[in-house]
């Protein structure tokens, strides 16, 4: 993007959607047209958000590479950076470092039938990839959607569910944690809403972000329908200040998330150290 | 081929303030009990004769730099638009380090692999590192905190340096070790010095022979890994540690930082600053989750990174250039070759057959 990694490309925000009472998905442009013309990204990348005077935190574009209309980020609000993003609106100047990090392989991925399990603001990472694939559809297999929330009010992308739902080449399965009135999916827990979808694993990689505890009973509950460590993607959260690699803050190991993640097989995760 | 020259002892400041001219020369001298390298000032002189306490890290690598400048434009037709103004600040400052031991000069070379030689490159860091010239002094002797000689170097190594000089009768023997550094060498100050090179030799020669026994680190990358999930063993090696961070501000290869903005009303800077990774915060997450909690995940860092995870991935290189300063100055005396050398010499204290 720029032969200074530091330097931020700026950006003008488009649009602001208030997804949930701490969520907010922020589509921007860069402002330089050339710029804008080459920019590109796998899905699953992130970017380093800029707000001056504040800082900068880790992001992935949840948008996909197929719209390039603009890039998209959604920002839960837990600290400064992202409180500061969240006060920003249509016209504000932003700036923007990206891509970093890996994609998921979705070139290896093709042909198969996919699984992707999302939990709350996880559910970001997965939407890059569900909307790549969709705009691929002929590509992949059956694609099976799990996306859970703690209630429906913390359903982000709560405007494409209506879609998700009625498509009939997407498996769409909703569900959040306790009753809620009105709602008439599922309630439970995602992984024993995933034990009841039980998708095979024949042919098949699953995708899953969310909370770490999630993830980690996602991976058990996977390993009961009989996927292996390789079948099972993830991507990873780490503090993060460069993003490429240089200021040592991100390591496991040998492994840099901010450069060999934030995507990582089951499989790869489990050679690393120890140390999630 | 290398050029060699031949100074005499008084003359040395004449040299620097003649090099000051075109260049910034950081030399070491005394400030309070501590040996530090400052740009140099002919009144305050230089103390050459021991290590410096803290290594001339900042001379490519500054305690806190600016990256970036930022100015918010308002629109004065419309002052809800703000239009925003960024700038990089890449520095210019060429610098002249004079008087470092080899193993400073030998330090940046672990910066360098990560620095220049990876993906993306630091553009700061490249600019600095091309302004700055090393003229290494040889070591006369090993101290006891020092181990070179361990890590693959030795008290004349010239790896990283651009001159190397020598004590030799009355004055200093002086090699260019790289071709910049012949540049230096325009001095009348200096003259021919190929009749001094046995001398230097035999001096080099003698400090070799009067280093420590080395340690022996093989197999360092692995032996650490495999005590990795040992929680006792690092809990007994960082029992002592009060997680000052002095062992990374002084590490000649210790090269983590932080980025931060500093804002002064429309206009601001984006910084960066040294970080140390024996410091609690270094890894916690938003969330609260913190991956490193305690200090012994976090010496274990440390101690990995350097001897384990980084040589596996510069081919073998252990980011550590021996130069004893986290030993000399830890206030509670931890000593990182006794923690390899004990991740190296452990067994399992149960071992059953399987
Ligand atoms: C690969 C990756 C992808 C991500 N994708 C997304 C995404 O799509 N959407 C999203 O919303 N988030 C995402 N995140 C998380 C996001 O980067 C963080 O939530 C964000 O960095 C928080 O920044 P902040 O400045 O608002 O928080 P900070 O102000 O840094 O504070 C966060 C927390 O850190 C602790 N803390 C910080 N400083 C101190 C201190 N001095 N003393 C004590 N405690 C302190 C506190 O617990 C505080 O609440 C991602 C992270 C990664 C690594
Ligand atoms: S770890 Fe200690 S001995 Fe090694 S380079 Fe750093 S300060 Fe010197
Ligand atoms: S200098 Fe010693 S006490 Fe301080 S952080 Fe390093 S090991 Fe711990
Ligand atoms: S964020 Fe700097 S090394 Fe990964």
């Amino acid at each position: 993007m720029n032969s200074n990694p530091y330097l931020p490309a700026m950006a003008t925000i488009q649009e602001v959607i208030e997804e949930t009472p701490t969520i907010k998905t922020f589509r921007v442009t860069l402002n330089n047209p050339n710029l804008k013309k080459d920019f590109t990204f796998g899905p699953g990348q992130v970017g380093q958000l800029s707000a001056f005077g504040i800082g900068e935190a880790t992001f992935v574009i949840n948008s996909s590479p197929t719209r390039m209309d603009y890039l998209q980020f959604s920002v839960m609000k837990t600290g400064e950076v992202t409180s500061m993003l969240h006060t920003l609106s249509a016209g504000d100047q932003i700036g923007v470092r990206a891509p970093l990090g890996n994609a998921f392989p979705y070139e290896d991925m093709k042909g198969k039938d996919i699984v992707f399990v999302g939990g709350g603001i996880g559910m970001a990472p997965l939407r890059t990839l569900l909307l790549f694939m969709l705009d691929n559809r002929k590509d992949y297999g059956k694609i099976t959607l799990l996306y859970g929330a703690r209630s429906p009010v913390d359903m982000a992308f709560s405007y494409e569910l209506p879609e998700w739902l009625e498509r009939d080449d997407l498996d769409t399965h909703l569900t959040i944690d306790a009753p809620f009135e009105g709602w008439e999916h599922n309630v439970g827990l995602i992984p024993n809403v995933l034990l009841d979808i039980n998708p095979s694993p024949k042919n098949c990689v699953a995708i899953t972000c969310g909370p770490p505890i999630m993830i980690k009973f996602t991976v058990q509950a996977l390993a009961k329908l009989g996927f292996e460590d390789e079948q099972i993607y993830t991507t990873l959260e780490k503090r993060m200040k460069c993003g490429i690699g240089i200021c040592g803050r991100c390591n496991i190991g040998t492994s840099y998330v901010c450069q060999d993640g934030p995507v990582y097989t089951y499989a790869q995760l489990k050679k690393l150290p120890n140390e999630m | 081929m290398a050029q060699t020259k031949f100074i005499k002892k008084e003359s040395l400041s004449a040299w620097l303030e003649e090099l000051g001219q075109d260049h910034e020369v950081l030399a070491p001298r005394f400030e309070g009990d501590s040996i530090i390298f400052r740009p140099y000032d002919s009144e305050k002189g230089f103390f050459i004769d021991r290590e410096a306490t803290a290594p001339p890290k900042k001379a490519i690598f500054p305690q806190s730099e600016t990256l970036l400048e930022y100015s918010q434009i308002k629109d004065m037709e419309n002052l809800s638009k703000i239009a925003m103004d960024v700038k990089e600040t890449i520095p210019t400052t060429s610098y002249v380090v004079f008087g470092n031991r080899p193993c400073d000069a030998r330090g940046f070379t672990m910066f360098d692999r990560v620095y220049l030689n990876g993906e993306k490159v630091d553009v700061y860091y490249k600019a600095r590192r091309e302004n700055t010239y090393f003229i290494t002094l040889s070591c006369e002797k090993g101290e006891a905190t020092c181990f070179c000689n361990a890590v693959g170097s030795g008290p004349s190594d010239p790896s990283g340096s651009d001159l190397l000089m020598t004590p030799v009768k009355d004055g200093y023997y002086i090699e260019s070790v790289s071709k910049r550094g012949e540049e230096l060498l325009k001095s009348s100050l200096l003259t021919d010095g190929s009749k001094m090179k046995a001398e230097a030799d035999k001096y080099k020669k003698a400090a070799n022979a009067s280093m420590n026994k080395a340690p022996d680190f093989t197999g360092s990358p692995e032996k650490l890994l495999a005590v990795f999930d040992n929680g006792a063993f690092w809990e007994e090696m960082s029992d002592k540690c009060i997680s000052c961070g002095a062992c990374t501000y002084l590490c000649p290869t210790c090269y983590c930082f932080n980025i931060t903005d500093e804002a002064n009303g429309l206009k601001g800077t984006r910084i960066r600053s040294w970080d140390n990774c024996m410091s609690a915060q270094f890894t916690s997450e938003a969330s609260g989750h913190n991956p490193r909690p305690a200090k012994a995940n976090r010496l274990k860092n440390r101690v990995g990174h350097k001897f384990s995870y980084y040589p596996d991935l510069h081919g073998g290189v252990i980011s550590c250039c021996g130069c004893g300063r986290c030993i000399k100055s830890c206030p509670v005396g931890v000593d990182i070759r006794q923690i390899v050398l004990s991740a190296i010499a452990y067994k399992p204290a149960t071992k059953k057959e399987a």
